[in-house]
């Protein structure tokens, strides 16, 4: 049962993950209508400023802080240099485009960072496992990221719900041109929203560095799995991708935790230790068909797009 | 009007000039070949998280041929290095690449043995020799041995065998094995679970190279109650590891038994992490001959900053077992038979001291435990502590029907 719960926990987490990185992919997607591949770059972006900004500073807090604005930073700046000449074009030059940021991030790093990759060690009151029950430990830092992750959404919830700029938000949205007709700044608007997307991606790189460690491309592969959340979430909602995210960890991690046993009762041991970890790994891409056949809009899609 | 289009097409063109130019540029050390060159095509992963050894076995490989005054019997060498990505498919593109185009005399590399199994067929069929100079896949040491393959590393299994017998040593009763789901992580697991005497009650294979987050697995291998971890996770995810198996708290709890986990590439991001944390190798920095204090020191003098990992020490040897195949036919490298001969003697000072070749061209030699130390100047270094078995030759060599 502790074992359980512990697996659990897991899935939770890298949910939480996954949510961070779909929820500014799923803004950028649904509100700018703008394939966004270079999310990932951001991602590693805000994990290499945070490694060495805590390396200048020598205070982990202060240094992810530091890290966070930066990211915001980069990512309108990349609004206003890049994207703004992809608007309105079509979907396939935006992967484009967004393709050859990938390209010139992953060379920019290497050459201001070099190939080796860095590591962002925890401060020590950071780096134990506490005892949640008996006989359960569990890292603390996960635990951090999860809390950090639920304030995120409720942040993102107020903004977008309850606030005059998120009301702006949505309005552009809905229809871009009448809301620019209303003397609304609307490229202003579109920066602000990028950022903040740029600004999710970055929290995330730099949550994930002190567990993964930091290094050139780290956002590729995540990227891939965060599309398949704000698919099956629904692009453009911000609560399906927490949905989905929840959704996408838990099959992830519960397949890999289960799956081997399970097979294990059907094929002989070698053949099932060599199956597992493919088979569990299609485990999201078979949930994702699922949701396609039976919701092809995702499972909370946004009305009037 | 007419003036900016030609003004544009001539900036496209200079662009597209510019661009080929970078493409076609030569890495160093690739001369133009005079009328006769030794040409040697090198394999490795030259991008990515772990473009770090690639890096390091090129340095090490560069070291080799300056030490040789950069001739073979009194031809120059062309060294051409081509990256794999670390993916089979493309590693074997650039060893057909290395042999129907460039004719390479010899391929060295290989980092990965899912790799070098893909690109074995195309050497062997073209008989062009291959000197492995890490990857040992088991496949390699048995049915798949060839007159054309040499090993300067070991077989995979050789090293976590090693590892296997300490753990009998230190009483452990119960494991529960970790490693990634390709050809070299089946071959590790299967080699410790060969040589432990006590029980392995757990074994989780995760998905190469792409998954980097190894909770579930760690949560699995407490759950499981063992005496001791064993881990394989060569490059960047060693470091994720080991991260992960500490901040799981199980430092304390479960104790770590490695094989290709910690080396000189990894220490400088593993630092304290890597702290008592056991592995066993066949050649560690400090081992005591003469060769092998030349190739350290020279190499800590012209890369400041890094050390030599063993990577790098088994394409240093790789240089050299060349160098005694082309003085051994004095640069006629049609010679292949003569080569062949040649090779199989290991007549050069090997970094690792002396061995011997088995009849499946894999050295049979000795596996030391090594640990990690901060040495005076607080910087965290591999050091030898025993020898844990001697002159070991690999499970396999029964299968291969060479003699």
């Amino acid at each position: 049962m502790i074992y359980f719960i512990e697996q659990c926990l897991n899935g939770v987490q890298l949910g939480m993950m996954l949510f961070l990185l779909a929820a500014g992919l799923t803004l950028i997607f649904g509100i700018m209508d703008l394939v966004n591949l270079a999310h990932g770059s951001l991602y590693m972006v805000g994990a290499y400023f945070a490694a060495t900004f805590v390396g200048w500073t020598d205070n982990f807090l202060l240094g992810v802080a530091l890290a966070l604005v930066a990211t915001l930073i980069v990512g309108m700046a990349v609004e206003v240099v890049a994207m703004r000449r992809l608007y309105g074009r079509d979907h396939l030059d935006h992967v484009l485009g967004t393709f050859g940021l990938i390209l010139f991030f992953n060379e920019l790093v290497r050459l201001l960072w070099g190939p080796a990759g860095m590591t962002l060690p925890l401060p020590a009151w950071l780096n134990v496992a506490v005892p949640l029950l008996p006989g359960l430990f569990y890292p603390l830092y996960r635990l951090v990221i999860i809390a950090a992750t639920i304030a995120v959404a409720l942040f993102l919830y107020v903004l977008v719900m309850r606030t005059r700029l998120g009301m702006l938000i949505r309005a552009g949205a809905s229809n871009r041109e009448m809301v620019g007709a209303l003397g609304i700044n609307i490229k202003l608007l579109y920066t602000l929203v990028f950022g903040l997307g740029a600004a999710l991606a970055g929290l995330a790189g730099l949550m994930q560095a002190p567990i993964l460690t930091v290094q050139i491309g780290m956002g590729e592969n995540i990227l891939i799995v965060a599309f398949v959340v704000i698919v099956i979430g629904g692009i453009g909602s911000i609560r399906g991708a927490f949905v989905a995210s929840l959704f996408v960890g838990m099959v992830d991690t519960i397949g890999r935790a289960f799956f081997p046993d399970l097979l294990r009762l059907i094929l002989t041991r070698e053949a099932a230790a060599t199956a597992a970890p493919a088979l569990s790994s299609m485990l999201i891409y078979l949930l994702m068909t699922a949701v396609l056949v039976l919701r092809p809009e995702g499972l909370f899609p946004v009305s009037n797009r | 009007m007419e003036q900016a289009r030609s003004l544009r097409l001539m900036l496209a063109a200079a662009g597209g000039a510019l661009a080929l130019g970078g493409f076609l540029a030569l890495p160093p050390g690739t001369a133009m070949a005079q009328q006769k060159a030794i040409k040697i095509g090198f394999i490795s992963t030259f991008s990515g998280p772990t473009a770090v050894i690639g890096n390091d076995m090129r340095n090490s490989f560069e070291l080799a041929l300056d030490h040789l005054g950069r001739k073979m019997a009194g031809l120059p060498v062309e060294v051409i290095y081509e990256d794999d990505q670390q993916k089979p498919e493309v590693g074997k593109q650039k060893t057909d690449k290395l042999i129907e185009s460039d004719k390479v005399d010899f391929i060295v590399g290989y980092i990965w043995s899912n790799v070098l199994l893909a690109s074995l067929k195309s050497a062997v069929d073209a008989k062009t020799f291959l000197i492995t100079s890490n990857a040992g896949p088991s496949q390699l040491a048995g049915e798949l041995c060839s007159p054309y393959v040499f090993s300067t590393s070991w077989q995979n299994d050789q090293t976590p065998q090693a590892m296997g017998l300490y753990m009998n040593q230190k009483g452990v009763k119960t494991v529960f094995l970790i490693g990634p789901n390709y050809a070299a992580g089946r071959d590790m697991l299967a080699g410790v679970a060969s040589t432990f005497k006590g029980q392995v009650i757990g074994q989780e294979l995760t998905k190469w190279p792409d998954q980097l987050d190894f909770s579930a697995e760690l949560s699995k291998a407490r759950a499981a109650k063992p005496d001791a971890i064993f881990v394989f996770y060569p490059g960047a995810a060693g470091v994720q590891f080991l991260t992960q198996y500490t901040q799981a708290g199980l430092k304390g709890q479960i104790p770590l038994y490695t094989a290709f986990t910690i080396d000189e590439t990894t220490l400088p991001r593993q630092k304290d992490l890597a702290l008592g944390v056991p592995g066993a190798q066949q050649w560690v920095n400090d081992l005591p001959n003469e060769q092998n204090k030349r190739f350290v020191a020279d190499y800590i003098k012209k890369h400041t900053g890094s050390r030599p990992s063993f990577y790098g020490a088994q394409s240093y040897d790789a240089g050299h077992l060349i160098n005694s195949a082309v003085v051994a036919v004095k640069g006629d490298t049609a010679k292949k038979e003569d080569m062949r001969k040649a090779m199989v003697n290991a007549d050069f000072k090997s970094v690792r001291g002396n061995f011997k070749y088995g009849n499946n061209h894999m050295p049979i030699q000795n596996f030391y435990l090594q640990d990690v130390v901060k040495d005076q100047d607080g910087n965290f270094v591999l050091k030898t502590v025993a020898t844990i078995v001697e002159n070991d030759q690999d499970r396999f060599h029964d299968k291969c029907p060479m003699n």
